[in-house]
């Protein structure tokens, strides 16, 4: 084991992946039972994961994936047939495999008693060997004219109306059209090059019509050991059946002239529509053959991911390895900006074109290095089917799970910290927010409950959103709870909308589950949903008609480290704002303010807007200089549909800066989301203009 | 307790503040920084003087004058910044002077009297007795807990 440890990164994420597109497909298998097609996926996942288990030294993986495998074997030979039970213990040892590999990561050494599933599993198959012996001569039934049938198939060439022109032309000028059937040898290895030489020797002495399958196909090897080959050529039959036998490992060919006339006898006898069929369903077959030659040839490449066609040019790197760059790159931010206060210092032509150019390439490079750590959320959302469905089954609930979106993109640091939340919020929508089916059918609803779970960008975030058609919530229930737990008071509370009290419920202390359940409700609740999506620079906001159903709508930052920002000044200190927050900047004279309701006020384009005066708010000392100003400098800011203008002293200019926090004992200071480091070294802080609105 | 040297000896950072001597172990500490400009925070607690650029990091400043409810005094040339070593994130403390770094015996530290030079006795871990000098170890944890902590969370 120890001196696999290198191999062990890849092992864990290898079998990751396995698990995941195990865990897809038989979603998609429990979606259509009937499509034997997906079980052959299924089987390649879990035979690549049997065999690496096995490389690796984790006896009990191999173990149960070679039961697994067994009873796949027999569903994809359809001697088994895919009832839910036989899903249930699927799934079952699925969910086993990911614990051990789960184990293994980390740091275990992957061993679990899979007894009790591993016999489950056996009890399948011998359930099954029995009516398989039964039906035995029904399946030989089944498969025999099968066989004879692809053999036949191999033999078999058609030609579209095209080809079969030019080989009758040919045919006028003299020369032979030929039809030849060539096998290699099993043990070929290079068989692509023995295609080139057996072409090599065609062309010498004809002219190549066509081969099936495609050249491209035989180039790529993908053909099992036979394919045929249509030439004009003037050379004799036989003489051509021996030129090709001189390419070694061919095990046979066969030469047949092709009659040029007969192609379609049929068709000069029945009507003209029907000519095109022999035609159309040869190919058909042969696509089928084709079809399961590759898939025969990818599973015994298993250890090969994918098809060959789809592989994507990647490679794997190490997030730590993405972080450090992401790190060297900040620094290189920081001191970017000194370089472009020096330079406007200065003044000095060269310079500042160097520095120019230099900008400009580094803000190249910092688009390049947020790209490459973008990931689609698809990485989070991929797990929750399958919680779904076993969530779904436990609560004895009907949930159709629905996504969109997940191909939007998210910085992988947001992704590594979303899925627990959002778990959370899928499992409290199923929990609390769809019914058990009677009670649906009694309320009007389908039985079966929708959750949809949607992504999106919008501006520099993307919003998650989960929608449920659920019996949505009760507000006077989470206002009475509220009161209960002293999370807010009645004079608040007046003066509450809907969607705010809502809001209670992310409360520390609240949950509105009328028993306590397994899946929900054990105390650590929204709150702790909240503070994840709040530290990651985004919010939650909820939504919700009692009866209907609720919409749980997080929004999100493309990306956390390298904002753009307004820099203010108040008195002596700078301060940013975050251009996304900001609707414009704004001058404007004392006199054009009012009072009401001894709130200060402007009139903003028509709009009544409250101004926020930033130094009172943060306290801040000596601003004597601004005192005689006749002006304000307004920063007006947006937090969803509400507005409000923040007065500063005045205002610097819009700068990309690096977000850093402000580390765990300063966490929760009002209004400052984070702080950067300026051109000169300076700190300064981020505000966070979502909680100077109201 | 304590992390002591193989003999038995705690290597600590003894430093100035008023007009007695503390120590702290060498191990909590990350380096030992001149005063430099310190980013104020707004809405914190008045002993938390801000935040400074730490090569790159953000580190949070803490006056230990004012955390231990001492008179504050100018910063000067003597003024130093220890910065200490947490698990996610370091923390600067605001001192007088910086003066030493010396090796102690278990065996020299005694547990705190009832009352030393105004320090609340919660921050203390023991007091060195060593020749004519006398000073105190400080409990590092105890500093940086809040008080306050639950009543503002629980807003």
């Amino acid at each position: 084991m120890m001196g696999q440890s290198e191999y062990l990164e890849v092992f864990i994420d290898e079998s990751q992946e396995h698990l995941q597109t195990l865990n897809d497909h038989l979603m998609q298998l429990e979606k259509a039972p009937e499509d034997i097609s997906i079980v052959g996926e299924i089987f390649r996942s879990a035979h690549t994961l049997k065999g690496m288990g096995a490389t690796m030294g984790f006896e009990d993986l191999a173990h149960l994936t070679h039961n697994l495998e067994n009873v796949l074997d027999l569903i994809r030979h359809e001697q088994m047939s895919v009832t839910s039970h036989v899903m249930d213990v699927v799934f079952e040892s699925v969910d086993d495999l990911e614990e051990m590999i789960t184990d293994i990561a980390g740091g275990g050494d992957g061993s679990r008693d899979v007894n009790e599933t591993v016999q489950k599993l056996e009890a399948l198959q011998n359930k099954d060997q029995e009516k398989a012996a039964a039906s035995e001569t029904a399946a030989a039934a089944v498969d025999s004219p099968q066989k004879p049938m692809q053999e036949q198939t191999a033999v078999q060439e058609s030609y579209d109306e095209y080809e079969r022109t030019v080989l009758k032309q040919s045919y006028e000028q003299g020369y032979n059209p030929y039809k030849i059937e060539i096998t290699l040898d099993e043990q070929t290895m290079l068989k692509a090059a023995r295609v080139y030489m057996i072409f090599d020797v065609l062309e010498q002495v004809g002219d190549i019509i066509k081969s099936t399958p495609p050249a491209d196909d035989l180039e790529d090897e993908n053909f099992e050991f036979s394919f045929v080959i249509t030439v004009i050529s003037s050379v004799e039959q036989e003489e051509l059946k021996q030129r090709v036998l001189k390419v070694s490992e061919i095990t046979n060919v066969s030469v047949e002239v092709v009659n040029v006339e007969e192609p379609v006898p049929e068709a000069e006898s029945t009507s003209p529509s029907n000519a095109e069929e022999p035609a159309e369903s040869a190919p058909a077959k042969k696509d089928e053959q084709k079809e399961s030659a590759k898939s025969d040839k990818s599973e015994k490449h298993s250890g090969g991911s994918k098809k060959g066609s789809e592989l994507n040019k990647t490679i794997r790197v190490n997030i730590d390895r993405l972080d450090v760059l992401m790190n060297l790159f900040e620094e290189l931010v920081i001191d970017r900006g000194r370089l472009e206060q020096i330079s406007s210092e200065l003044n000095n032509n060269e310079l500042s074109e160097t520095v120019e150019r230099m900008s400009r390439i580094s803000g190249d490079l910092q688009e390049i290095i947020l790209n490459m750590r973008m990931m689609p959320v698809d990485q989070v959302f991929n797990r929750f089917p399958r919680m779904v469905r076993s969530l779904s089954k436990e609560l004895g609930k009907n949930v159709n799970l629905e996504i969109s979106g997940a191909e939007t993109e998210l910085d992988r640091t947001i992704i590594d910290e979303i899925g627990d939340p959002l778990v959370h919020l899928i499992r409290n929508s199923i929990d609390h927010g769809i019914e058990q089916p009677d009670v649906r059918e009694a309320a009007g609803k389908p039985a079966q409950g929708n959750v949809h779970l949607s992504a999106y960008h919008s501006g520099n975030n993307v919003f998650i959103e989960i929608e449920d058609d659920g019996n949505g919530i009760d507000k006077e229930k989470v206002i009475k709870k509220s009161l209960e737990n002293g999370v807010v008071n009645e004079e608040d509370l007046e003066k509450m909308n809907d969607q705010q009290i809502f809001g209670l419920m992310f409360a520390s202390g609240f949950s509105t589950a009328q028993e306590i359940t397994d899946i929900s409700g054990r105390g650590v609740g929204l709150d702790v949903v909240r503070n994840t999506f709040e530290t990651l620079g985004g919010n939650i906001t909820v939504n919700s008609v009692y009866g209907e159903g609720s919409l749980f709508s997080v929004q999100l930052p493309l990306t956390l480290s390298i904002i753009d920002v307004m820099l203010v000044e108040i008195g002596k200190e700078k301060y940013g704002v975050p251009l996304t927050a900001i609707v414009e900047t704004a001058i404007v004279n004392k006199n054009e303010v009012y009072s009401a309701h001894a709130q200060k006020v402007i009139d903003f384009r028509g709009n009544v807007i409250p101004l926020v005066f930033l130094n009172e708010i943060f306290e801040v000392p000596d601003r004597e200089s601004a005192k005689g100003n006749e002006y304000y400098s307004l920063v007006i800011v947006s937090k969803g549909d509400k507005i409000a203008g923040l007065v500063v002293d005045s205002l610097i200019g819009q700068h990309d800066v690096v977000l850093k926090s402000l580390g765990s004992y300063l966490s929760n200071v009002f209004a400052i989301s984070g702080a950067t480091i300026l051109g000169d070294g300076q700190v300064a802080l981020i505000l966070d203009s979502n909680a100077l609105i109201k | 307790m304590a992390v002591e040297t193989a003999d038995g000896y705690v290597k600590v950072i003894v430093f100035q503040l008023k007009d007695e001597e503390y120590a702290i172990e060498v191990n909590d500490v990350q380096s030992i920084e001149k005063m430099q400009t310190v980013t104020r925070i707004p809405g914190v607690e008045p002993y938390i003087i801000g935040v400074m650029n730490l090569r790159g990091i953000i580190t949070p400043v803490l006056d230990l004058r004012k955390r231990f409810g001492l008179e504050s005094r100018d910063y000067d040339e003597a003024t130093r910044i220890l910065v200490l070593k947490r698990d996610n994130s370091d923390i600067g403390f605001i001192v007088d002077g910086a003066n030493d770094v010396m090796d102690i015996a278990a065996s020299n530290i005694e547990p705190t009297p009832e009352v030393v030079g105004g320090v609340a006795e919660e921050y203390l871990r023991g007091v060195v007795k060593l020749e004519d000098r006398l000073f105190t170890l400080l409990h590092i944890d105890k500093i940086l807990n809040k008080p306050e902590e639950k009543q503002r969370s629980g807003m």
